[in-house]
């Protein structure tokens, strides 16, 4: 006997529907909303870009934590991850390299830069390519300071991109996926939807399809990357999406690829792409 | 039958004989037979232990109750929602359905996310374990024959009629 499962999500919404009744909590991110330092409004949930059809709302990782954590993210003084920023703002500060330049000397206060974490990654008409904000920073860091690349995913490159991501918090995401960056956007589409590993999991099953259930102690979302970096309390420290990637991947039991891969950039596009109107909210709190 | 599971069949008479020495009485992942997506010879030709099956529930690679919740299972906290509740799940399907389910799921519920529990090809990006890197070698099923035998007959004790 063979029998088909309709998947839980729809079954209850439609139950609900039928029923008349709001969709059980269990299944969804709260209520909440977010606003940061009593003053950034932060869009966390908004109708998906045009391009989604497997879902029709989209939400930020923050409505699917707890009270604690969330809260951690509402006053910079609290969310851990503001230690990177300040951090950043020296090094913004400061000459490095042969060229005797600083970030500042170019871009005047961080605070200019407001609006360029939203669009990026992003097509570079000159470079031919799809930067991340990272390879950004290390392309001037390299041809306009003469200063020695950051590692990928190094504190001092995450601590940057948290600056910058600051500065644009409220800012909706806005990446194009159309044009030059457009193969780029498909490749990381492919990767999003294969079954990788040994468990033969996509990103989709869990982050589309299984958003807001519990896989053992974990509530899923639907895996946004608006909050990067984010700061977890799991390894108290301040995490690229790469290195999110990576370890979604090897969870897996697959093997994975690598921060600032080929691989990676594209599907840092793509997923960035899925959560086109969302804030821009990192430096995030998680667990 | 489907193609594929003609191909399984077929690979049956092929590959037990080559598998019987590392495998001992052991059917090769590589040659479970379905009819439906059950199947109806235990794979390691010996019956299963339901309480080591128990312990398999929380385990290691079984690990179900990341996505199943069960109620006789009160002792492993946190069980997870992407599947069924399997209470009561013996009263549902026969040994040899619940044997095909956590063989390959996905022969029974196609494009299922349970994991395939009894496999060892057709892997994209094989990883050694959870430590992100390329599985080295051949790989090994996420249970053995006898641990899914032993899962099955935890399995068949979840009765409410
Ligand atoms: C088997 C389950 C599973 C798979 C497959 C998976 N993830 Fe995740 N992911 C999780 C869990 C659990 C968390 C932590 C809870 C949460 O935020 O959803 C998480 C968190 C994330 C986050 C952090 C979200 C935030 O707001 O901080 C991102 C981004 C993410 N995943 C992306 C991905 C991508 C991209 C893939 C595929 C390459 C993927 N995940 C595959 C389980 C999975
Ligand atoms: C990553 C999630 C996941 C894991 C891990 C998992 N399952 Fe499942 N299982 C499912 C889903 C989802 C279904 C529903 C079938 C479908 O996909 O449509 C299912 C269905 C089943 C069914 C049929 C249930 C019914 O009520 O009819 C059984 C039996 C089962 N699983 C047993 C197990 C066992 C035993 C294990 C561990 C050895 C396990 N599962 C691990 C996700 C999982």
């Amino acid at each position: 006997m063979k029998r088909a499962y309709a998947p839980g999500r729809s079954l209850v919404a439609a139950l609900a529907i039928v029923a008349g009744l709001a969709v059980p909590a269990m299944a969804d991110p709260d209520e909440d909303s977010l606003v940061i330092n009593g003053d950034i409004e932060i869009v966390t949930e908004t109708a998906a870009p045009a391009h989604l059809d497997g879902i029709s709302t989209i939400y930020s990782g923050w409505r699917f934590r707890g009270d604690g954590t969330q809260a951690m993210q509402m006053d910079d003084f609290d969310n851990p991850g503001m230690l990177g920023v300040a951090a950043a703002e020296e090094v913004w500060q400061a000459v490095d390299g042969s060229a005797g330049e600083s970030c500042a000397s170019c871009h005047g206060d961080a605070t200019e830069m407001r609006g360029v974490k939203a669009v990026y990654p992003k097509w570079n008409e000159e470079a031919g390519e799809v930067r991340t904000l990272e390879m950004q920073i290390n392309d001037c860091r390299e041809t306009r300071m003469g200063a020695e690349a950051w590692g990928y995913t190094s504190g001092g490159m995450t601590n940057m991109v948290a600056l910058l991501a600051s500065v644009s918090r409220g800012v909706p995401v806005d990446v194009a996926i159309d044009g030059p960056a457009q193969s780029a956007w498909e490749a990381g589409k492919e990767i999003y939807y294969t079954r990788y590993g040994l468990l033969e999991q996509s990103c989709a099953n869990c982050h589309e399809n299984s958003y807001g259930m519990m896989i053992r102690a974990d509530h899923l979302s639907q895996g946004q990357i608006n909050g990067f970096p984010t700061y977890r309390l799991k390894n108290t420290k301040l995490n690229a999406a790469h290195d999110r990637f990576k370890g979604c991947i090897r969870d897996t039991m697959a093997e994975t690829f690598a921060p600032g891969s080929d691989e990676f950039i594209a599907l840092e596009l793509y997923v960035a792409s899925r959560g086109n109107g969302l804030s821009v909210e990192g430096p995030s709190v998680r667990n | 039958m489907k193609t594929s599971q003609l191909i399984v069949a077929l690979a049956v008479c092929a590959a037990s004989a080559a598998n019987a020495e590392s495998h001992g009485n052991a059917i090769a992942p590589t040659a479970v037979a379905f009819t439906d997506g059950a199947v109806e010879m235990s794979l390691s030709g010996q019956p299963g232990d339901p309480a080591a099956g128990r312990i398999l529930m929380n385990k290691g690679s079984g690990n179900c109750v990341a996505c199943h919740q069960v109620t006789d299972l009160p002792e492993y906290a946190f069980q997870g929602e992407i599947g069924p509740i399997l209470d009561g799940v013996a009263d549902r399907w026969s040994e040899a359905e619940l044997r095909g389910i956590v063989t390959n799921a996905k022969i029974m519920f196609p494009d299922s996310m349970m994991p395939s529990f009894y496999k060892t090809e057709g892997f994209i990006r094989p990883g050694n374990k959870f430590t992100g890197k390329a599985a080295e070698g051949e790989v090994a099923p996420l249970l053995t024959a006898q641990q899914v035998e032993d899962v099955v007959a935890y399995l068949m004790t979840l009765k409410d009629m």
